[in-house]
């Protein structure tokens, strides 16, 4: 019996492990290293750099554009999609017709990244795209403009289907904290003549408050890459002009057409930096709400 | 609800019950049906643009055509490649879906139900990983799938899928495998059944709803994958879906065939869409419990 066992554990466990090691785990611990060379692709040729490529970052300006764009999507995408997504949970919950809503909402969560750019793409097409051309019919046709072409336009476009894609994922979410809710909350507050806004603001946000957190943890997380959406949709891509650089994006460029593997690397470090700094942040401040309701 | 809703109005003073009543407040079913409207239009044009003329979707794109033209999806399904690149995709995402369902309920059981020293250590080796970006992992994991040979195969990219995939599905399954009764598997081994059988013939039947969820979950993670498979997977004649609709979209000689490429993007939403309206509520349920957890 002891002897099936460990084999039975042996057999269960090795194969997936040498999978992880060989594919996720030296990868991840190579790239710190490779972080700190000048290596561009020839083996044996890696030189150490120390610190270098990092201090080059602090004087790459289409790298400190990225480190902006993201930083204003790391802001707007989570606060606006959440603000949006509870907001329609809310109204879900007495709402008629919610199971149908629900269907519809979600559907873009499913769809693939690059379903979704190419899609806007031609929604934001300034002659044919259905936005334009929508704004002309309704006879507001001085509003239309390249949207994907306009530096002060593109990162809002950009952003605003970031936050169309994912509305939908967070109603679903949301709708079944609130479903949690105790009903005689709710029944109480209408006795007590409470408002639509008032019941919503001390009794549903206060009370949804950690799935809000989670929510933006994986916003943040999905703020701070953007890649996909960015390099189908965008022009350049990445422009026009650095609007609409993302991270991900200087690092694909730089590795994958530059050859400049050691750069690229550091590139991935700092991003990985960023997502472990906004993970913490977020778990702290979880911590924090716990005490302060306890 | 509703009937709670109006009580208050009649404990209401009686100059305010007919302002009241008028007021069935309108603005919240506005809201959600103008969500629903931003969220379907998009798509409902994008569908209705793939059976539209060239000249039609130029020139009146609100319109609906005059005749549909189904011969745009033969076209992009044939001629720009869009069938091979679904063929593509069925191979390594049924492929990666298998290997990791395989091995991360393996992995997940054995960590769940078998006391042994290391049990935590391996459970957080993989755990971690889910909180590393990909970016971080991109250059040196080209040149590991390429030291290997494995480079634009689809061997390589379903071992790199799976790879990707393996530590949410432990993560997830393995709080299931904890919640489910010790005694029928007790009962199977005093019956004289192997460890292997036991799992096999025991345990996995009975966690089929956990399966079920993280196993939509990650096909969909997988089906979507660009990442991956745009620094992995070079050659034109393996790309997978969404590969081969972003280098369509981009591809200066496909520029003028608006029609194929609306149908490129057509061909590639409706099987998702099937899949849904088939299992909706599965799949809601499935992705937003692997969110909370």
């Amino acid at each position: 019996m002891r002897h099936g066992r460990w084999r039975f554990l042996l057999g269960a466990l090795v194969p997936a492990l040498v999978l992880h090691v060989v594919f996720v785990l030296s990868p991840y611990a190579q790239a710190f290293y490779l972080s700190l060379t000048d290596w561009t692709g020839v083996a044996g040729e890696a030189h150490y750099v120390g610190a270098g490529n990092y201090a080059r970052l602090g004087g790459d300006s289409l790298f400190l554009d990225a480190v902006r764009n993201n930083a204003v999507m790391l802001v707007v995408v989570p606060f606006v999609t959440i603000a949006i997504g509870l907001g329609l949970a809310s109204l879900l919950r007495k709402g008629r017709g919610a199971g149908g809503y629900q269907i519809v909402y979600f559907f873009p969560q499913l769809l693939s990244l690059v379903v979704i750019g190419v899609l806007w793409g031609f929604v934001y097409n300034p002659n044919t795209g259905l936005l334009n051309s929508g704004l002309r019919a309704v006879g507001l046709g001085s509003l239309a403009q390249s949207w994907l072409a306009e530096p002060v336009f593109a990162l809002a476009a950009v952003m605003a289907v970031l936050v169309w894609s994912s509305v939908g994922f967070y109603v679903v979410l949301f709708r079944a904290a609130i479903d949690g809710i105790p009903p005689e909350l709710y029944e109480a507050a209408l006795l007590d003549g409470a408002g639509a806004w008032t019941t919503f603001r001390r009794i549903t946000v206060p009370l949804v408050r950690e799935t809000v957190q989670v929510a933006f943890v994986y916003l943040g997380i999905a703020a701070l890459d953007g890649f996909a959406v960015v390099q189908v949709m965008t022009v350049g891509p990445g422009g026009p002009d650095g609007a609409t650089e993302v991270i991900g994006l200087s690092l694909y460029r730089n590795a994958f057409t530059y050859g400049k593997f050691g750069y690229a690397s550091a590139m991935g470090v700092a991003l990985f930096f960023a997502t472990l700094t906004l993970a913490v942040l977020a778990l702290r401040a979880g911590r924090r709400e716990r005490l302060e309701l306890a | 609800m509703t009937v709670l809703r109006e009580k208050p109005v009649l404990t209401a003073a009686p100059a305010e019950v007919g302002v009241r009543k008028n007021r069935i407040n309108p603005l919240p079913q506005v809201a959600m049906l103008c969500w629903a409207v931003v969220t379907a239009l998009p798509l409902l044009w994008a569908v209705v643009s793939s059976v539209k003329s060239d000249d039609e979707i130029l020139n009146s794109p609100w319109s609906l055509p005059a005749s549909p033209h189904f011969d745009n999806w033969a076209r992009a399904w044939t001629s720009a490649n869009i069938g091979r690149y679904f063929l593509n995709s069925l191979i390594v995402v049924g492929g990666a879906l298998l290997l990791t369902m395989f091995l991360g309920a393996l992995v997940a059981y054995a960590l769940a139900r078998y006391d042994f020293r290391g049990n935590r250590l391996i459970y957080y080796t993989f755990v971690a990983a889910m909180f590393f970006p990909v970016f971080l992992a991109l250059v040196p994991l080209f040149f590991v799938v390429q030291r290997l040979g494995l480079l634009g195969t689809y061997p390589g990219l379903i071992l790199v899928y799976a790879a990707y995939a393996v530590p949410f599905t432990v993560f997830f399954l393995h709080a299931f495998f904890r919640t489910l009764p010790s005694e029928i598997a007790e009962a199977a081994f005093l019956d004289g059944c192997s460890h292997g059988a036991v799992f096999f013939r025991v345990m996995l039947p009975l966690a089929r709803p956990g399966l079920t969820a993280v196993g939509i979950f990650n096909f969909l993670g997988l089906w979507n994958q660009y990442l991956l498979p745009l620094v992995l997977n070079p050659d034109p004649d393996r790309y997978v879906l969404a590969q081969g609709l972003a280098a369509l979209s981009v591809s200066q000689g496909y520029r003028s065939d608006w029609g194929g490429l609306f149908a490129g993007l057509t061909i590639a939403m409706l099987p998702v869409l099937v899949a849904y309206v088939a299992f909706q509520r599965h799949i809601r349920a499935g992705m937003t419990a692997g969110a909370v957890k």
